[in-house]
């Protein structure tokens, strides 16, 4: 009993890390960019949410929505002004870029709001302690399906996006070769401003859950970066389902090993994660279906 | 196009070029690997910057304009190597080009003008042959009723079945008025379709013609600068 309820935590733990990589993802997706600030812009974001409750005493639901339409714009100027340059000058730009944004979030949010621990926790109320007793040793927390249920809805509401919609094969098209689509008629810069907004707001929504579910502070993004990273690789580069599968897996390894013991969760989540890139480089859905950005500009005459 | 100079960091690739394309009429451009003519072509659909010179459409400067607006505008340019977004389907590489400029080219109009993808309209483009690969690049760029279509290196790495079937294709895009710029490696192929012939040599024209009033040979002298070395020689 108790190994199957570390599977059921792991799983909703599991939605966590999936929500928290979802935008990585989309990213590299995309654009080809491997964002370091990642796990930066998801602690800016529910510093954002902690902001407007303690000082506008808005209701939570409220500074959510706020938070995700302040990120959205945040995004999309990040890519207009910062990311769309560095792409114009090869591979590694974009990601030195995206380190050194990783370094000015967290200092800024040291001074905005000094080095100490934060938590939503208390604001959230019954969301944060409400559980589903299931047997006398299993129960589920609601803030925890609530993760995993926000992450099946981004997940499957993008790939439906991606899949079913013209503007969805647009972005694909962009993505597969900018100068191509912009000779069709395809603002390339437009949609990779897009992608990144949408990338950036779903970060916050990872970085809310973990506020919510337990503390945050101004340098607590690098860790998540970590679990987000891992996540997208087990699941396979640029494959958004294989993203969400991903962060399950991560999630169910870290609850086992902490049946194991306590101190070995992060460590079982580690080795997973290099079994996974030792067995199969690619992850486990490869991104086949995105395809890699063909760097094919150079002379043509 | 007036007096139109482009380049790749310190390599001048077109030299002071000026141009003009009416309406309905098709002009080849002819010449030798870096000759230019690709790079005239990125110019003039905006992947490409000009170090200097006008581009209009119908009078209007369109210079500064960015290619995916330009698309709005009436141009658009078949890239060398086809280059269709492999991993998507036929019909949603023709699906993501439609601009809105009104005009007879949708997608039906596509399959009907190239009866072979219709069986292929769910295949991923990454998967065709060449030569459905270029009916498909074709195809893309008419949805957006192109004024003017640029098509880069039309034949090349066909078979002439394939070819043959682009070329027939050519006479429907006259039928709709748009006018033609093709790039094509085959001689024989670009006197027969073309109303003009432009041959290119080191980023300049050097030979400019009505296309029935060319010989083979004529263009052949252009093309390697033959004449002009005799020239040199006799000085």
């Amino acid at each position: 009993m108790i190994w199957l309820n570390a599977v059921i935590q792991g799983v909703l733990l599991g939605g966590f890390y999936a929500l928290l990589a979802c935008g990585l993802s989309i990213m590299f997706g995309v654009m080809r960019i491997i964002n370091l600030a990642h796990g930066d812009l998801a602690v800016l974001g529910a510093y954002v949410v902690w902001l407007l409750l303690s000082t506008y005493h808005v209701p939570l639901a409220l500074a959510v929505v706020v938070a995700l339409a302040v990120m959205l714009a945040l995004g999309y100027l990040l890519q207009l002004a910062v990311l769309d340059r560095s792409l114009r000058s090869g591979v590694l730009t974009p990601l030195l870029a995206t380190f050194g944004l990783s370094v000015v979030v967290q200092n800024a949010l040291l001074i905005a709001f000094s080095p100490d621990v934060r938590s939503l926790g208390g604001d959230a109320g019954s969301l944060a302690i409400s559980s589903w007793r299931l047997t006398s040793e299993i129960s589920l927390p609601l803030l925890g399906v609530l993760t995993l249920a926000v992450a099946i809805l981004v997940v499957e509401g993008l790939q439906a996006f991606l899949r079913r919609t013209t503007l969805g094969a647009q972005w694909r098209a962009a993505s597969e070769d900018a100068e191509a689509a912009r000779v069709v008629g395809i603002d390339a810069s437009r949609i990779y401003a897009a992608a990144t907004a949408l990338a950036v707001a779903i970060a916050a929504l990872g970085g809310i859950a973990l506020a919510l579910r337990s503390t945050f502070e101004p340098s607590a993004g690098p860790t998540q970066l970590i679990f987000a990273f891992e996540a997208v690789v087990i699941g396979g580069l640029g494959s958004l389902r294989g993203t969400l599968i991903g962060g399950i897996l991560l999630g169910i390894a870290q609850a086992l090993g902490s049946v194991v013991n306590p101190q070995y969760a992060v460590l079982a989540g580690h080795l997973v994660f290099l079994a996974v890139l030792a067995g199969r480089n690619s992850g486990l859905l490869s991104a086949a279906r995105w395809q890699a950005l063909r760097p094919r500009g150079g002379v043509t005459t | 196009m007036e007096r139109l100079s482009a380049g790749h960091g310190l390599l001048q690739a077109v030299r002071d070029v000026s141009l003009e394309l009416e309406a309905g009429q098709t002009l080849a451009l002819v010449g030798a690997n870096g000759a230019g003519k690709s790079t005239l072509l990125r110019s003039i659909a905006g992947v490409h910057r000009p170090t200097s010179g006008r581009i209009k459409l119908e009078g209007r400067d369109v210079t500064n304009i960015p290619a995916h607006r330009r698309v709005r505008l009436g141009v658009a340019l078949v890239l060398e190597g086809r280059r269709l977004f492999p991993g998507l389907t036929v019909e949603e590489n023709l699906r993501v080009a439609a601009a809105t400029r009104p005009g007879p080219w949708n997608v039906e109009a596509v399959l009907e003008a190239f009866p072979n993808l219709r069986r292929l309209r769910r295949r991923t483009a990454g998967t065709l042959s060449g030569g459905e690969q270029q009916a498909t690049a074709i195809g893309r760029a008419l949805m957006s009723n192109p004024s003017v279509l640029l098509l880069d290196e039309v034949s090349l790495g066909l078979s002439p079945a394939a070819v043959d079937l682009v070329y027939g294709s050519f006479q429907k895009v006259r039928a709709q008025g748009s006018a033609m710029l093709i790039v094509e490696q085959d001689l024989g192929r670009a006197l027969d379709v073309a109303d003009r012939v432009v041959c290119m040599l080191e980023g300049r024209f050097v030979l400019e013609a009505k296309g029935h009033d060319l010989s083979y040979e004529q263009v052949t002298r252009a093309y390697f600068g033959l004449d002009r070395s005799v020239a040199a020689d006799a000085q």
